[in-house]
């Protein structure tokens, strides 16, 4: 890990030269992404990711080779970009990170309210995104194409919609405050424009993603508390209905965007 | 502010809402606010300074929280009862330090859930994450127009000059209620919002409105 910080703060000094030399910042970023290009770090986790599944683990002592992703039990290749979806056994829409809840609850027969109270990076949570990188790694190069179908995927897409619009807080921000035009910047961070399809490998179809600057692996649960933070609101429960409303609502309008999770970010 | 809806309320709502739901056919669109709304009841808890308080909306949070913009007859309210809620700097004094209104405006920090206080001297101004103000900034944010000559550009010499007045007041009042002169700007109401106090806005204003800041060489 020490080699990919001293990479990355080498890659973060040539990306300041290169915004002061007046290029713009999604170029630079370009750039710095291409440097580290020929090896993201998120393979030690998606290789980590890959092993849990086939392990024998939790009270159970079982595997999640039976866990079914929406795409029949075990069916890993495909679905991360067919999330999320409805799933009739639960009776919910649900993410990725809910369903890899629901499944470690009932094949390996863990605490799921426990692990979804856990903070992020510590305990079953460093697992999950071990878990998310493998997964979403093994749709990579396909495309989004989040089910409609089902009334209640109709429904999430709707409660996204209007939660996406939502302004509240000491600051008055929505996520449309952000990312609700096209080319915005906050300082030289580009901001999606998450009402359409940002285009490939961009806004939702980035993530999970490699955080060079922490050296974590983000979710996209992750991703969306650490939004909502810095939209001065409340904390989003993990797994909670609101996340999986905005996700559907941002996976249905990136319809046709290639995934490239688990993405390097800055 | 107002508090236009109640949570009591909400729940109901969204109760009958469920109810229709269950019936043929897709749920209105009214059905679906309500519904959202109780979604975010059940997702969003209290950590820290940043409670569910925080998503109870007023009318121009209320109004400004749709793909398309509010009716002109309720931007119009918005705008009036927020232009009467700008509170006018003490003694006339609008100016302050503009060094100490660029270091306010480099501090991007404050009323998050890892943040200790919600308290003025807490919070930074966050002015570069949206805008270019001086020159010499090359990491500038976007969402808001540019502030490099500010003052400049609209000929204020002598901020202190009642030829100046006019511009003085509006950016006060912009900073303190940005919602007076745009019902669903993007830009948080500092004054308003207790997010800055006085003494901390002055110094912001200085930043723009001072001949002698680097924004307006």
């Amino acid at each position: 890990m020490k080699h990919w910080k001293l990479l990355a703060g080498a890659a973060l000094g040539l990306l300041a030269g290169l915004a002061s030399a007046q290029k713009t910042a999604s170029d630079a970023i370009a750039e710095y992404r291409a440097l580290l290009a020929d090896g993201n770090p998120a393979e030690l986790f998606e290789a980590k990711g890959e092993e849990l599944w086939k392990t024998k683990r939790g009270p159970k002592n079982a595997t999640l080779e039976r866990c079914d992703l929406g795409q029949g039990a075990g069916v890993v290749k495909g679905a991360f970009v067919r999330l999320p979806r409805w799933f009739a056994d639960t009776q919910r829409v649900q993410d990725l990170e809910s369903r890899l809840l629901s499944c470690m609850s009932t094949l390996q027969g863990f605490d799921s309210q426990a692990i979804a109270k856990t903070p992020f990076g510590k305990g079953e949570q460093a697992n999950m995104e071990a878990l998310v990188a493998w997964i979403s790694a093994e749709s990579r190069g396909q495309r989004m194409q989040l089910p409609q179908a089902h009334a209640a995927e109709q429904r999430m897409y709707e409660l996204g919609k209007r939660a996406f619009f939502f302004r509240g807080g000491p600051m008055d921000f929505s996520c449309a405050s952000c990312h609700g035009e096209e080319g915005k910047r906050i300082r030289l961070q580009d901001l999606p424009k998450l009402t359409k399809n940002p285009g490939d490998g961009v806004g939702f179809a980035a993530w999970p993603a490699y955080r060079v600057s922490s050296g974590e692996l983000w979710g996209m649960q992750r991703r969306l508390n650490d939004c909502f933070r810095q939209q001065r609101f409340p904390y989003p429960g993990y797994g909670s209905d609101v996340t999986i409303a905005l996700a559907v609502y941002m996976g249905v309008n990136a319809k046709g965007a290639e995934s490239i999770a688990p993405a390097i970010k800055r | 502010m107002n508090k236009r809806f109640v949570w009591g309320a909400v729940a109901t709502l969204a109760l009958g809402a469920a109810g229709c739901a269950s019936l043929p056919g897709r749920p209105t669109a009214a059905e679906l606010d309500a519904q959202t709304l109780a979604m975010l009841k059940a997702s969003f808890r209290d950590e820290g300074i940043a409670t569910t308080k925080r998503l109870e909306q007023d009318l121009g949070q209320q109004a400004c929280s749709a793909e398309t913009a509010p009716p002109e007859g309720v931007a119009k309210r918005v705008e009036a009862e927020a232009l009467a809620s700008i509170k006018w700097p003490t003694g006339g004094q609008y100016l302050g330090d503009w060094r100490e209104g660029e270091k306010l405006a480099q501090n991007g920090r404050g009323m998050t859930w890892t943040d200790k206080s919600a308290a003025p001297s807490a919070n930074g101004a966050n002015c570069y994450n949206c805008h270019q103000i001086s020159k010499q900034e090359v990491s500038f944010g976007t969402i808001g127009p540019s502030l490099y000559n500010y003052g400049k550009i609209r000929g204020v010499k002598d901020p202190a000059d009642p030829a100046s007045a006019a511009i003085v007041q509006y950016t006060w009042g912009k900073l303190w209620n940005s919602k007076a002169y745009n019902a669903c700007s993007n830009m948080p109401r500092f004054g308003h919002a207790g997010l800055l106090n006085e003494e901390q806005l002055r110094h912001v204003m200085a930043l723009i409105l001072d001949p002698r800041s680097p924004v307006n060489q």
